[in-house]
């Protein structure tokens, strides 16, 4: 299908960017959902669970992204975040606190010396509705501020549209903008709709500079779901067939019990592959998933589940 | 890098009780043999004899076929279509009610996988007994006339591959439409026919409506032979098929035949890669290849063949090779020393022939009757990989350039039960469809049974159809 040779001129020209675009395989979405479904009813149990639970904690992107937030609500993230269970300091630390850009600097200083990494929505999250140049600002700003990861949204009307080199040319531009930063695309699955927008949205995203390619905000219903996330596995893992570069994938929003984590991981597993196993290449975008995963982790220590009051709430 | 191993999740052996010896149920019980010798059945992926079954001989067939005479007289027959139904909707219910049951002690007899018997076999199996028993009160609005009437006694002869759906295909549609059954499960898989004669007592099905003779080649033998049969069903080898239309050419006796076949899956450049990967996987490895209408032949464009193989072996390494009753096995055991052998014996005809063998990377467990998911390359029309039926995970891979060439070399064999199609250009199925000589089309997807769509084969596939309407019309007089 692909080559390295045929990926270095696929966005010289629109043209050229929406043959290539057009031309992946397209996506069959009974197969795909049957697929997810199949690989979703495997049995997990005792040590592969207690494998899969701590993974799952070490890829939590802990995030609050609400209208009320306060730098004291986010400290108060942050501390779960370096040390999720108080009871248990084996827990692992989650992967990332997410935020919106104005509070990244709160973050940073709670998170200073924890290795939790910061990360901050931007690019007029989550409609990415404002011009360029306000959301290369806004990007701007969260790097300025500390952001060791940023958490793009793309131009869902410019990919609907059809005008899909604009939306590289801003995806490149953003990229170009967070620096050292990584750069994660959220690609909105729930406005994309179809299975084969999705595959053309993840290319796109990686052809353009992606480090991550993730699949919601988590304001739009559906959020994750597992099938679109199988679509996302499948591209990067071709993508790094015909690259050679590992792109990760972020499953964010309406995963909140500790079973559906474990789901993702075992399409990780059979889809990507082992390689995407780690916190580096592999996220959870949650809010309550982490208590739930963090209670399965007790239940399988100590052999009963405690409740929701033996784990941390804020 | 931690590796993600999933630790062994077996699905229990208690909810299952198998007796240490089992006899024939006629008449609504279960008897002793006047005349027939008893044999084992075997767990296929650890080579435990899991019970000792009656091998019945001629008189136990003959008064199991009197047994059915006389049910099929006095009760069944004049039923009721309406009164037929409740029975058949109790089957089907107490089917649903024991399907864990059921399905486990399916894995253990036959070596499919639980998945598979759990998720396919005994969903279909409670399903095709709903759907027939829905038709038991409406025949004449089948098309088959006002009021068409039953044939009689039915001698039905089933395989091991799918030993209870099988039963279901046969025992719903015959009994939905006034007929009475002697069935005979194949010699290796008999277990979960002697649980459906349990389930017909439960459900106090009237005695010799159905009844369960066991058995190897012998016993069908006598069975399909007997004069007080009026219908004969066989599902199995086309060359056991050929011997009973021989037998039965003239006797006037109902015949229908589901035999072989060498189903080609045809995958065009357009088509949705990742899911004709998995179509093709479902194809030829659901029940470890051994499936009549299994995609036994993969018919790729060569403008993708390198991309469609390198997929398609890196999903083969995946799959997981091992102890049936795991929840997380994909592919189980082969059913017995000899399909192994045939197995075995086709794959070095086929490196013989110059054919290219690439098995799937697998660990296979020390006991039981195992063999790797495999792909032959280099596959042409010659070779007899490409012709004859393997009943194994043994996939032939041929190419083809244009839809007319593919077409032609879909047809081209002697048999014609199934054919898939993977392409996203809707009018290419179409034009597919309308061309491929096979009793069962798919577009877009594989060995997907549903008891509203009728099954059956062209050519040496056999005759008649199984399912849906069509179905009816193999067990009634019109």
């Amino acid at each position: 299908m692909t080559t390295t040779d045929t990926l270095a001129d696929v966005a010289t020209s629109a043209s050229a960017l929406r043959r290539f675009l057009h031309g992946l395989p397209g996506v069959d979405q009974v197969g795909a959902e049957e697929r997810a479904a199949r690989l979703a009813a495997r049995s997990v149990k005792a040590t592969a669970k207690a494998f899969a639970l701590d993974l799952a904690v070490s890829m939590v992107d802990l995030t609050t992204l609400e209208g009320q937030d306060t730098p004291g609500k986010v400290r108060a993230l942050c501390a779960k975040a370096a040390r999720p269970d108080p009871s248990d300091p084996a827990a692992p630390r989650v992967a990332a606190v997410c935020v919106y850009p104005d509070l990244v600097a709160t973050a940073k200083r709670a998170l200073a010396g924890s290795g939790v990494r910061v990360a901050s929505v931007a690019t007029a999250f989550p409609s990415g509705r404002a011009a360029r140049a306000v959301k290369i600002a806004d990007v701007e700003y969260a790097v300025a501020a500390g952001a060791d990861e940023v958490d793009m949204v793309i131009d869902r009307g410019a990919f609907l549209a059809g005008d899909y080199l604009a939306l590289y040319d801003e995806i490149g531009a953003v990229k170009e903008a967070c620096g050292g930063a990584h750069l994660k695309v959220i690609l909105e699955t729930g406005e994309l709709v179809t299975y084969d927008n999705v595959r053309r949205a993840s290319w796109l995203a990686m052809l353009a500079g992606a480090d991550f390619i993730k699949t919601s905000t988590g304001k739009v219903q559906p959020a994750a779901t597992l099938p679109v996330t199988l679509v996302m596995l499948e591209a990067v893992r071709d993508f790094r067939a015909a690259v050679g570069r590992q792109v990760g994938v972020k499953a964010a929003g309406g995963i909140r019990a500790a079973k559906d984590a474990l789901r993702y991981l075992v399409v990780v597993n059979e889809t990507a592959g082992p390689a995407w196993l780690t916190p580096a290449l592999y996220r959870f975008g949650a809010s309550s998933l982490l208590n739930d995963l963090l209670m399965q982790r007790q239940k399988l220590a100590t052999g009963h589940y405690a409740g929701h009051d033996y784990v941390t709430e804020d | 890098m931690a590796v993600f191993e999933y630790a062994p999740a077996p699905e229990s052996r208690a909810v299952v009780d198998i007796a240490s010896h089992y006899g024939l149920f006629i008449g609504g019980e279960f008897v002793e043999s006047e005349d027939g010798k008893p044999f084992k059945s075997v767990n296929p992926a650890t080579e435990e004899v899991l019970a000792e079954v009656t091998g019945a001989g001629p008189r136990d067939v003959d008064r199991a076929v009197r047994a059915a005479r006389a049910a099929y007289e006095k009760v069944w027959g004049p039923m009721s279509g309406a009164d037929r139904a409740k029975y058949l909707y109790r089957i089907a219910r107490i089917v649903q009610e024991r399907s864990r049951e059921l399905a486990v002690l399916e894995s253990l007899d036959n070596g499919k996988p639980i998945r598979e018997s759990r998720d396919v076999d005994l969903p279909l199996v409670a399903a095709w007994f709903f759907s027939y028993a829905g038709w038991a009160d409406k025949l004449g609005y089948a098309g088959f006339g006002p009021d068409p009437r039953p044939l009689g006694v039915a001698a039905q002869v089933i395989p091991w591959n799918f030993p209870l759906l099988m039963l279901a295909w046969k025992i719903a549609t015959a009994l939905a439409c006034g007929n009475t059954v002697v069935l005979k499960p194949a010699e290796t898989t008999p277990l979960t026919a002697l649980a459906f004669a349990d389930i017909c007592r439960q459900a106090e099905l009237p005695a010799g409506v159905v009844n369960i003779v066991t058995g190897a080649g012998g016993t069908g033998q006598a069975l399909v032979s007997h004069g007080g049969v009026d219908k004969v069903a066989f599902t199995g080898s086309t060359e056991v098929g050929r011997q009973i239309a021989g037998s039965l050419a003239g006797t006037g006796r109902r015949l229908t035949l589901e035999l072989g076949g060498k189903a080609a899956n045809v995958v065009f450049e357009d088509a949705p890669l990742d899911q004709a990967v998995e179509g093709i996987v479902n194809g030829i490895f659901f029940n470890q290849g051994q499936v009549c209408c299994a995609g036994s032949r993969l018919l790729v464009q060569e403008s993708v063949y390198d991309e469609v193989l390198g997929r398609l072996k890196r999903r083969m390494a995946t799959l997981r090779v091992g102890d049936p009753l795991d929840k997380n096995t994909d592919v189980g055991a082969i059913n017995s020393p000899a399909q192994l052998a045939r197995i075995r014996e086709l794959s070095e005809v086929g490196e013989a022939e110059g054919a290219e063998r690439w098995s799937a990377p697998c660990a296979m467990p020390e006991r039981g009757y195992w063999f790797p998911p495999t792909l032959f390359t280099g596959v042409t029309q010659a070779h007899r990989i490409a012709r004859e039926e393997i009943f194994g995970p043994v996939l032939s891979v041929l190419t083809f350039r244009t839809p007319a060439e593919a077409v032609d070399k879909a047809n081209n064999t002697p048999y014609g039960l199934s054919a898939g199609v993977w392409t996203e250009k809707g009018s290419r199925i179409l034009w597919m469809a309308q061309r491929l000589r096979a009793g069962v089309v798919w577009a877009n997807t594989f060995n997907k049974f549903d008891p509203a769509s009728p099954f059956g084969g062209y050519k040496e596939s056999g005759y008649g159809r199984e399912g849906g309407r069509h179905g009816l019309e193999a067990y009634l007089a019109h």
